[in-house]
């Protein structure tokens, strides 16, 4: 017998050994997408619906309103702020634990990862009892004039303790798969430590950087808890997006509420969007840890 | 230069820039996360043990915890189950838009929860698209303790498809043709060899996603009701403590929260763990 | 005296695991020195602490008599050709090889025109002209090789060191850029070290090869030297292939039992030793003499030559005796075995 005919029988067994019957298997397929048509397509599609209930010009209207414009622009801004800081904080970390060997390490790493684990509302609680008119530091605040609760310096503070793991943990798997042979190379050519730094690292990590900057952005502008807790909610002046959308939902302004909400939905989306092209195109260069 | 010998708790090398990094991130870290939340546990203590005791078994404290911890696990269950079942047909099988519907598993945590919250509030009140058939069967899920559930699932799906994912992903075709040419049937295959050897990323899964909710607000506070005692969760209750400048009785939550977290961080370390010994790597 | 490179007793611990200690070599230049040792051995350690990649816990080593921690790694001038090349993979072939111009200070940097030039010439010498806007990832293994070496020679280093320089490639691209190398080192004159745990790449390429083991250097010479005079019993089993035969020394001859096999003149010792002997170096006699005897167990193809393998009383193993072509013992003769030439490591006269 050839070696040909062997393969040639080889790929039908295979298939039948390793899978479900048609039936079976249509089922299964059927049953997994009506799950998350009910539980993520239903929800996303009612955002844009119940937006457009009456219509496109009270769609635009909600949109244009002067609150809900100070609502985008402080979300922007928060997130010019946050974002930033991540980047620098995650890079740092990331280089420090994936290109040396200290004690200690693993420790680090979970600090790093904790603010995930904890609850937005404890994470904005923090900053109330420790900046509060109330809290520990309250007081001294307030005699110096300094204001941090119930306005931006909070909101910016809350942000970056929900989103301080973003960029680090996309970052540093990416960094330690590389190790540092490229960064031993160019020192040994003569390169000075921010030269390999901006020549050799910093190029070879700029995908794992831009997906942590996306998934840190996407949640900065979503971030509702954390925000709701040490915001005051002053119209206006205090109140990001998310939070814009609370007051007119709990106005009973639905219609203005998902339009409002309309934005961060297709905010939302975009980041999928990009996420996945990012995935599909750069796997190899972020590591399959980075896939959430 | 390298002549200074390195401190002992590092191994030397030389790439430089190791003090500047560790002292940028130690420095962001302490003052954003770790002081903060050292200022909360500083908070509960000076409180007194009595007092603590007596905020933590209060009635609407412990329905509160009871309700977030309660629907979290139920959701958590949910999400094993149709995770699992995602995870498979998405690596398994081929269909038409496969890739897409692999994209969109990631839409919760994209999604902000706030917008998650009326979204799903508005889809299964009485009215809606989903509460309103479940009315007529006589089931209200919006602003009852199960709309709490509901939300959890939303939040918490992706967690478990995206570890129970690559693990699915990693098992040799070679193992479950040894399966079959020893005997085993197909149903026996899957019980035996194939789920066995995923359970450790399942159960880390499950944990991942309860932890993610019973710390969720956003996507909850919509759809609850927030009815004291029946459909009011413990997130909530810091923020209603917190708006009634009551900081002792948020920090009690708060604290107690920050524990349950602490747990739940031990416990995917040591599943981690077991995976790592089981499986060699991961 | 010029050396060009002097290790000086130098040791490296990795935690409590000592991966080297003590060791001295003296390197001239454009001398090529090889490193040889089995995995392990402390050989790659070596390097890179020559490199200045890793520090070590004691001992020196110098360049052109300067003691190396009084130079940065700029400084330092040492080309390194990593095992698995470490290219740039963002950077063009080029841009790969102008890196280390590139990264000058201004004062010392060349002008573009002259470091196009120079990449020109490089490139021209590792045989790469036309391939320098391809990506490391567009090349194959031996091009990449060729690649990382024009990249360590553009910053004219004072050492060369390369790490494994071949072991990633396969069997017939190694034996091609041995030859290469060789011409290469040839035309530049560069005072070379590399790390090989393969003996044929070592004998062959390398003026001396110094031998390492479990952290220490068992031997430094020339290829026939270690060869021909191995130093220790490490470097006799580890250099070729040997029959390794317990003997009692007594007398200036080794014994295997009664039997006086070998003439061991230059041992006065007395008791337990141990005789080297290579395959080519026994001689099949016809049975009957004074000496060793034995019953041919098998007979196998052995590359060019054939080999028999002969069961002799009172050893564990059969000695792997070479033929000549026109000797066919049949399995199960009985033949007589000459040692003509051996080593003996023994006890300390």
């Amino acid at each position: 017998m050839s070696d040909l005919a062997l393969a040639q029988t080889d790929a039908p067994v295979r298939r039948s050994v390793r899978s479900e019957g048609p039936v079976a298997r249509a089922a299964l397929i059927g049953l997994a997408l009506l799950f998350l048509a009910l539980v993520l397509g239903f929800p996303l599609v009612s955002v844009f619906v119940e937006a457009l209930r009456k219509g496109w010009d009270a769609y635009h209207e909600a949109l244009v309103e002067p609150d809900a414009l100070a609502a985008v622009r402080l979300t922007l801004l928060v997130a010019a702020i946050a974002v930033p800081v991540n980047v620098v904080v995650g890079l740092a970390a990331a280089w420090a634990i994936a290109k040396f060997e200290f004690r200690g390490k693993a420790l680090l790493t979970s600090l790093i990862d904790l603010p995930f684990s904890v609850s937005p509302v404890v994470s904005g609680l923090v900053y109330v009892l420790l900046f509060g008119a109330q809290g520990l530091l309250g007081p001294w605040l307030k005699a110096h004039g300094i204001e941090i609760i119930f306005a931006l310096p909070g909101i910016v503070l809350a942000t970056i303790f929900v989103t301080f793991p973003f960029v680090a943990r996309e970052v540093l798997p990416v960094m330690q798969a590389q190790g540092a042979a490229e960064e031993e190379a160019a020192l040994m050519l003569g390169a000075s430590g921010w030269r390999t730094f901006w020549t050799i690292t910093l190029p070879n990590v700029k995908w794992g950087v831009l997906y942590g900057v996306l998934l840190c952005n996407a949640r900065a502008m979503g971030e509702f808890g954390a925000v709701s807790v040490v915001s005051g909610r002053i119209r206006g002046l205090t109140t990001t997006v998310p939070l814009h959308v609370e007051i007119l939902y709990n106005e009973y302004n639905t219609v203005a509420a998902f339009a409002v909400a309309s934005l961060l939905a297709l905010l939302a989306l975009i980041t999928l969007v990009l996420k996945t092209l990012l995935e599909w195109r750069y796997a190899d260069e972020l590591s399959a840890g980075a896939k959430h | 230069m390298q002549t200074a010998a390195a401190p002992r708790w590092r191994q030397p090398s030389i790439l430089p820039g190791f003090g500047l990094a560790l002292g940028v991130t130690l420095t962001a870290l302490s003052l954003v996360v770790l002081i903060p939340l050292a200022g909360l546990v500083l908070k509960a203590a000076s409180i007194g043990p009595a007092e603590f005791l007596a905020i933590a078994r209060a009635e609407r404290t412990v329905a509160a915890l009871r309700l977030s911890f309660g629907a979290s696990f139920l959701a958590a269950l949910v999400n094993a189950g149709f995770g699992m079942l995602i995870a498979w047909v998405l690596v398994r099988y081929r269909f038409p838009g496969r890739r897409m519907v692999d994209a969109a598993v990631d839409l919760p945590f994209a999604m902000p929860t706030a917008v998650a919250g009326i979204a799903l509030a508005a889809i299964y009140a009485p009215n809606g698209w989903i509460g309103a058939p479940l009315d007529t069967l006589g089931l209200k899920v919006a602003y009852t303790p199960l709309g709490v559930v509901v939300a959890l699932v939303f939040i918490g799906l992706p967690f478990v498809v995206r570890t129970v994912q690559p693990v699915l992903e990693e098992i040799e075709p070679e193992v479950e043709e040894a399966a079959a040419l020893l005997g085993a049937d197909r149903r026996r295959t899957i019980f035996t060899v194939i789920l066995p050897s995923v359970f450790p990323a399942l159960a880390t899964g499950f944990v991942m996603a309860f932890a993610r909710a019973v710390g969720e607000y956003g996507s909850v506070i919509f759809i609850a009701g927030n009815v004291p005692m029946v459909s009011e969760i413990a997130p909530l209750l810091i923020v209603i403590r917190l708006e009634q400048f009551d900081y002792a009785g948020a920090a009690v939550v708060g604290v107690l929260m920050l524990a349950a977290s602490f747990v739940m961080i031990l416990l995917l370390n040591l599943l981690h763990g077991g995976l790592r010994r089981r499986l060699g790597h991961v | 005296m010029s050396v060009a490179v002097r290790i000086e007793a130098v040791t490296k611990l990795f935690g409590p695991f000592p991966a080297l200690r003590g060791v001295s070599l003296e390197v001239e230049p454009a001398e090529l020195v090889a490193l040889l040792g089995p995995s392990g051995s402390g050989k790659t350690t070596l390097l890179r602490v020559i490199a200045g990649l890793e520090e070590q816990n004691g001992g020196r080593v110098l360049f052109d008599d300067i003691e190396s921690h009084r130079l940065s790694l700029r400084d330092r001038r040492i080309g390194f050709v990593f095992q698995h090349y470490a290219l740039f993979r963002h950077m063009t072939v080029a841009d790969n090889i102008a890196y280390g111009l590139k990264a000058r200070p201004r004062r010392e940097r060349p002008s573009s025109e002259a470091i196009r030039q120079r990449v020109g010439q490089l490139l021209d010498l590792v045989q790469l002209t036309g391939l320098e806007k391809r990506f490391p990832g567009q090349l194959s293994g031996g091009q990449r090789q060729r690649v990382a070496l024009a990249r360590a020679l553009a910053i004219e280093p004072r050492v060369l060191l390369l790490d494994e320089p071949f072991g990633a490639l396969d069997a017939r691209v190694r034996k091609d850029l041995r030859q290469w190398l060789r011409d290469v080192h040839r035309r530049t004159g560069h005072t070379t070290l590399f790390v090989t745990h393969d003996q044929d790449e070592a004998l062959e390429l390398a003026d001396r090869v110094a031998i390492l083991n479990d952290g220490r250097i068992e031997q430094v010479g020339t290829p026939d030297d270690v060869y021909d005079k191995p130093a220790t019993p490490f470097v006799c089993g580890f250099l070729g292939e040997s029959n390794r035969i317990g003997v009692e020394l007594a007398g200036g001859q080794a014994f295997l039992g009664d039997t006086p096999i070998f003439p061991a003149t230059h041992n006065n010792g007395r008791g337990a030793a141990d005789l080297f002997v290579r395959p080519q170096d026994v001689r099949m006699e016809p049975p009957g003499g004074q000496g060793l005897a034995g019953v041919v167990a098998a007979v196998r193809r052995h590359g060019a030559i054939r080999r028999a393998e002969v069961a002799v009383a009172g050893l564990a193993r059969r000695l792997d005796v070479d033929l000549p072509s026109a000797i066919v013992p049949a399995i199960g003769e009985t033949v007589g075995l000459k040692i003509v030439r051996a080593t003996v490591f023994g006890p300390s006269a």
